[in-house]
C-alpha cells in the first residue's frame, strides 16, 4: 500500500517536475526574444549614416565608406558640393574603389579602372558602371538607399 | 492536502458566481466513441493547437516585423539574425502554418469519407469548410509578408490568377494588390489580412465549431447504427480524451521544436529561405512556385488549353474549381443517403475523385517543374 | 500608303541591283576560277566592302570594263601589290586624313607613321626584308575588320595566334637572335590566364604593351610606365622606392626583374623574404650595407601572418555559412580582409616596413574579427542542437509521464 503511495507520489512530482520544465523550455526562448536586442529595430533599407557631410568634407579625399547590408558603398562630395554614393565594390574584380578628386574620377588602384562620379566606366578593365545609390539630406544627418523608392 | 482545499476555495468561489458546475458536469457526461478509427477525433484538436501555436508565434513576430516595401524585410532578416531565437519563432511559425494545412487537409478528408458531416452536423461540416479556407487564406497572405523574390514572384502569379476570375476579376486583383501591381501597398493588404482581418474571422467561426462539437459530441461510425448499446465502446470525454489530446499536442510541438531547429528554412519542396529581397525589376526566378497546398490548383489552372468550348481556359478552370469547391461545401445537403444513416457510394467515390485529383496534379506539378 | 511605299523600296532595290551589276564585273570573272579561299569568296567579311568600298577602291582600274586585259590597261590601275609596297598601298587612303574623316572620323591616321617606326617596318622598308610583318600579316588580306569582331585576326582573343604566326617560329625567330617562347610564356602567365580562362577581355595581350602599329619592346625605363598604365599603385610606389635608383644604375629592367616578362605568373607571398625562392636574396645579402635584408624578413614575417589568419579566418567562416547561419557582417569583414590582404601585397613595392605594416595589422584586426564573429555563430549552432536535445528530454519525460497517468485513469 504504501509502496503503491510513494509511486503514485513519484509519479506525481516526476510528472509536475516535467511539466514546470517544459514550461521553462518553451518560455525561455520566448523571454529571449521578447527582450530586445541591442540594435533594438532593423535597420531600412534606407540606411542612415553614422556621419555627416561635415565628417566626408574633413577627410583628404572627400569620401567615406558605409556597410549596406552585405555591400560597401562610398559616398563622396562633387567638386559643386554634392553628396553623391556608389556601390564601393569595382565591377572587375572585387577590388574597393576610391574618390580621386584631383582627377575628378572614382578610381579602382587594383587595375587603374576609371569611374565617373554617376558610376559610369571611363575607363581601364571594369566592364559595368558601378551601382548608385540615392542620397538623402535631412538636416545633419543623411539617408541612402537603394533603388527607385 | 491544504492546496487542495484552495483549488476547491477557488472553484467555489467562481461557482457562486457564474454557476459553472453545471458545465462541468456536462464536461463529465461526455464520451467519445472507441473505434478502429479513433484516432481521427484528435486530427481536429491538432489543427486547433497548431493554430494556437499560430497566434502564440505569430505575436511574437509581430514586434520585430514591419510591414512596408523598405522596412518588411530587412525587418524579418532582423529577426532571423539579430534577435535572440527570432530564427527559432520564424521557423516555428512557419512549419506549424504548414502542419496546421495539413491537419486541416486530414481532419476535413477523414470526416468526409466517415460521413461525419451527416445530419445533426450539417453546420459543423459548413463551419469547417469556412474554417479551411480561412487557413488557405492565411498562408496566401503570410507568404508576401517576408516581401523577398519568391514570396513577390509567387504572389504575383497568385493574384494574377485571381485576376481570371470571370467579370470581377480585374477589380478583384486590384482590390488584393492595393493596384495594378504587387508593390508596397499590396503589404499593407495582406499584412492587414493576415494580422486583423483573418485571426478575427477564424476566431469567431472557430468558436462556433467548437461549441457545436462541444454541444452534439463526437459523430459516432455510420455504421453503429446497427449495433446494440453493448457493442458500442465509449470513452469519457474528461478527463480520458483530454489527456489524450494534450499528449498528443505535446508530441507535436516537439516535433515542430526538431523541425524548427534542424530545418529552420525548410526543407525540399516546403521551402521559405528569406534570400533576396523582392525586386520588381529583377529576372523571375527560374522556378515559380506556389506553396505546396496550393500546388494543384496552379498545376490544374496551367494545365489548360487556352480555349475550352467557347470559354477562356483560365474562367473554364476557376468556374470548374468554384463548382467543385460548392459542391463539396455543401454535401451535407446533397447525401441524402447520410442523413439518414445510409453509405452513399456516389459521395465515397466523389471523395476519391477529388483526393485523387489533389494528390496527382500536386505530384504532377513538381514532376514537371 | 504602306503599299506604295513598299513598291518605291522595290524600285530602289532593283535598280541598285543593276547599278552595281552594270558598274562592278571585278566578281563576275574573279568568282569563277578563284578557289574557296580566294579574295572574290572572303571578302564578304571584309569590312571595307561592308562599308561600301568596291574593289577597285583598293586595285584601281574600271570595273564596268567585262575584259580581263581591258581592266589591267585601264585607267589608275594597281593590280596586286608587292609585299614591300603593302603599307604605302594601304597608307594611300589610311595616311590620308580628308579621305578617312568621309569615311570614318573617328579613326586615326597614324598608322604607316607608327609602323615606320616599329622594328618591322625599319626591317621591311629600309632593308626589304620580307620576313617580317606587314599590314596584311596582322589584318589579313581580304577579311579586314575592327577588332571589335570576335572573328577579327586583330581581335584580343585572337592576337596571340595573329603574332604567333611568326613569333612562335623558332627558325624565323632565330634568324634575328630571338626567342620563340613569347606566346607560349604568356599563356601561362597571369594575364593570358585571365583573358583565356576568364575571358576577361580586358587583360592586356601582346598589343597592349608593344603597342599595335609601332610594336616594339618597351625600353627597361620605360617598362614602369607600360606596367603603370594598369599597376597605377604599384609603379607609383616603386619609383619612389630606393630600387628605382638602384635598378636605373645597375640596368636593372625594373618590374621585369622580379616578374619576368611574358611569363608574368602570378605573384606569390614566398617571393619576398631572406630564404629560397624569395628574389630579395638574389641582389641583398645580410652585409650590403642596405636595409634590404631586415626590411624582406620584416615584410615576409607580417605577409605570412596575414595570409594565415586570412586562411583561419576563411575556415570559420565557410563552417559558418555551411551550418546555414546568418552570416552577412563576418562575410562583410571577410571582404574588408581581403581588400586589406590585396592593399598590403601591393604596398610590399614601396619595399619599406614602416609603411606596410600598418597595412598588415589593419588586418590582422579584422581577421580576427571575422574568426571572433564566426566561431560565435558556430557556437550558436550547437546551442541550438543542445538546448533542442535538453527540451525534447523534458517533453518525452512529461509525455511518457502523462502516458502513465492516462493507464492509471483508464485503470479506475
Amino acid at each position: 500500500m504504501s509502496g503503491e503511495k510513494s509511486r503514485r507520489g513519484f509519479l506525481e512530482a516526476a510528472l509536475s517536475g516535467s511539466a514546470l520544465l517544459a514550461m521553462v523550455a518553451v518560455f525561455y526562448p520566448i523571454y529571449k526574444y521578447i527582450t530586445p536586442p541591442k540594435l533594438a529595430e532593423a535597420k531600412l533599407s534606407q540606411l542612415k549614416l553614422s556621419f555627416s557631410r561635415a565628417d566626408i568634407e574633413s577627410e583628404p579625399k572627400k569620401a567615406k565608406y558605409f556597410k549596406y547590408g552585405r555591400s560597401m558603398g562610398i559616398i563622396f562630395l562633387t567638386e559643386t558640393n554634392e553628396l553623391m554614393a556608389l556601390s564601393a565594390t569595382c565591377t572587375h574584380l572585387d577590388c574597393t574603389v576610391q574618390h580621386r578628386p584631383d582627377l575628378g574620377i572614382i578610381w579602382c588602384s587594383c587595375h587603374n579602372g576609371r569611374y565617373g562620379m554617376d558610376g559610369s566606366n571611363i575607363s581601364g578593365p571594369p566592364p559595368r558602371p558601378l551601382e548608385p545609390y540615392q542620397v538623402k539630406e535631412v538636416g545633419e544627418t543623411i539617408f541612402v538607399s537603394k533603388g527607385d523608392s | 492536502m491544504s492546496d487542495k482545499n484552495l483549488s476547491s476555495k477557488m472553484f467555489d468561489w467562481v461557482d457562486s458566481r457564474f454557476k459553472i458546475s453545471a458545465l462541468v458536469d456536462y464536461m463529465g457526461t461526455k464520451v467519445v466513441p472507441e473505434h478502429s478509427h479513433s484516432t481521427f477525433y484528435y486530427l481536429g484538436g491538432i489543427s486547433l493547437f497548431l493554430f494556437i501555436v499560430q497566434v502564440i508565434s505569430g505575436i511574437l513576430l509581430l514586434m520585430y516585423y514591419r510591414p512596408g516595401a523598405d522596412s518588411a524585410f530587412e525587418s524579418v532578416q532582423f529577426i532571423v539574425s539579430t534577435v535572440s531565437f527570432g530564427w527559432l519563432v520564424r521557423a516555428v511559425h512557419s512549419w506549424s502554418a504548414n502542419l496546421m494545412v495539413f491537419f486541416v487537409f486530414l481532419h476535413m478528408f477523414t470526416v468526409y469519407f466517415t460521413k461525419a458531416y451527416r445530419k445533426p452536423r450539417e453546420l459543423t461540416w459548413l463551419s469547417g469548410m469556412g474554417l479551411f479556407g480561412l487557413s488557405l487564406l492565411f498562408g496566401f497572405s503570410g507568404y508576401l509578408l517576408p516581401w523577398n523574390e519568391l514570396a513577390f514572384f509567387a504572389t504575383r502569379v497568385g493574384t494574377g490568377m485571381a485576376g481570371a476570375v470571370p467579370v470581377i476579376g480585374n477589380d478583384l486583383l486590384i482590390i488584393m494588390r492595393g493596384g495594378e501591381e504587387v508593390t508596397g501597398a499590396t503589404i499593407g493588404r495582406f499584412f492587414g489580412l493576415h494580422v486583423a482581418i483573418l485571426p478575427g474571422l477564424f476566431t469567431v467561426l472557430l468558436s462556433a465549431h467548437l461549441i457545436m462539437v462541444q454541444r452534439q459530441g463526437m459523430s459516432e461510425p455510420i455504421d453503429w447504427v446497427n449495433k446494440s448499446d453493448a457493442e458500442k465502446k465509449y470513452m469519457k470525454f474528461f478527463p480520458n480524451f483530454i489527456l489524450r489530446d494534450v499528449l498528443v499536442w505535446l508530441i507535436v510541438l516537439n516535433v515542430i521544436a526538431v523541425l524548427a531547429t534542424f530545418f529552420p528554412d525548410g526543407i525540399g519542396v516546403i521551402h521559405w529561405p528569406l534570400g533576396e529581397k523582392a525586386d520588381s525589376f529583377a529576372p523571375p526566378p527560374a522556378v515559380i512556385r506556389p506553396e505546396w497546398y496550393f500546388m494543384f490548383a496552379f498545376q490544374a489552372l496551367k494545365m489548360l488549353p487556352a480555349h475550352i468550348l467557347f470559354l477562356e481556359g483560365e474562367y473554364f478552370g476557376i468556374i470548374f474549381f468554384s463548382i467543385g469547391g460548392l459542391i463539396w461545401a455543401l454535401v451535407p445537403f446533397l447525401d441524402k443517403k447520410s442523413a439518414v444513416d445510409q453509405k452513399s457510394k456516389l459521395f465515397t467515390a466523389f471523395g476519391y475523385f477529388v483526393l485523387a485529383f489533389i494528390i496527382f496534379m500536386t505530384l504532377y506539378g513538381y514532376m514537371v517543374e | 500608303m504602306y503599299k506604295k511605299s513598299f513598291i518605291y523600296l522595290m524600285i530602289c532595290m532593283f535598280s541598285a541591283v543593276l547599278v552595281t551589276a552594270a558598274e562592278d564585273n571585278c566578281m563576275t570573272c574573279h568568282a569563277d576560277f578563284e578557289d574557296d579561299d580566294g579574295p572574290s569568296h572572303m571578302i564578304s567579311k571584309d569590312v571595307h566592302i561592308q562599308k561600301g568600298l568596291g574593289c577597285v577602291d583598293c586595285h584601281g582600274g574600271d570595273a564596268s570594263l567585262d575584259d580581263m586585259d581591258d581592266v589591267r590597261n585601264s585607267k589608275g590601275y594597281k593590280g596586286v601589290p608587292s609585299y614591300r609596297e603593302v603599307p604605302k598601298f594601304c597608307a594611300s587612303c589610311h595616311s590620308d586624313a580628308a579621305y578617312m574623316h568621309e569615311h570614318n572620323p573617328a579613326m586615326p591616321t597614324d598608322q604607316f607613321e607608327k609602323y615606320k617606326t616599329s622594328f618591322h617596318g625599319k626591317q621591311l622598308l629600309k632593308k626589304g626584308d620580307t620576313n617580317v610583318a606587314n599590314c596584311i600579316s596582322c589584318h589579313s588580306v581580304h577579311q579586314i575588320n575592327t577588332a571589335k569582331l570576335p572573328h577579327s585576326s586583330t581581335h584580343p582573343l585572337n592576337i596571340t595566334k595573329t603574332c604567333g604566326k611568326c613569333h612562335s617560329d623558332s627558325n624565323l625567330m632565330g634568324k634575328y637572335g630571338l626567342e620563340a617562347t613569347p606566346v607560349a610564356d604568356y599563356k601561362e602567365s597571369v594575364h593570358g590566364q585571365a583573358l583565356f580562362e576568364r575571358g576577361d577581355l580586358s587583360a592586356p595581350t601582346c598589343n597592349d604593351c608593344h603597342g599595335n602599329h609601332g610594336a616594339a619592346p618597351p625600353g627597361v625605363t620605360s617598362l614602369i610606365a607600360v606596367c603603370g598604365t594598369c599597376h597605377a599603385v604599384e609603379s607609383e610606389l616603386f619609383n619612389s622606392s630606393p630600387h628605382k635608383e638602384a635598378y636605373e644604375e645597375n640596368d636593372f629592367p625594373m618590374c621585369m626583374t622580379c616578374h619576368s616578362n611574358h611569363k608574368i605568373l602570378k605573384p606569390e607571398d614566398k617571393w619576398v623574404g631572406t630564404e629560397e625562392p624569395a628574389l630579395c636574396i638574389e641582389c641583398h645579402s645580410v652585409d650590403d650595407g642596405t636595409k634590404g635584408i631586415e626590411t624582406a624578413a620584416g615584410i615576409s614575417v607580417a605577409l605570412k601572418s596575414l595570409v594565415k589568419a586570412h586562411a583561419e579566418a576563411q575556415v570559420v567562416l565557410d563552417e559558418a555559412i555551411e551550418k546555414g547561419m546568418a552570416t552577412t557582417d563576418a562575410e562583410f569583414s571577410m571582404k574588408e580582409l581581403q581588400q586589406s590582404l590585396i592593399q598590403t601585397r601591393t604596398k610590399l613595392h614601396s619595399f619599406n616596413l614602416d609603411s606596410v605594416l600598418p597595412l598588415a595589422e589593419q588586418g590582422m584586426k579584422q581577421a580576427a574579427k571575422v574568426k571572433e564573429t564566426s566561431a560565435g555563430l558556430i557556437e550558436e549552432f550547437y546551442f541550438r542542437r543542445k538546448g533542442l536535445g535538453v527540451t525534447s528530454l523534458i517533453f518525452t519525460i512529461l509525455v511518457i509521464g502523462l502516458y502513465l497517468v492516462i493507464r492509471k485513469v483508464e485503470k479506475k
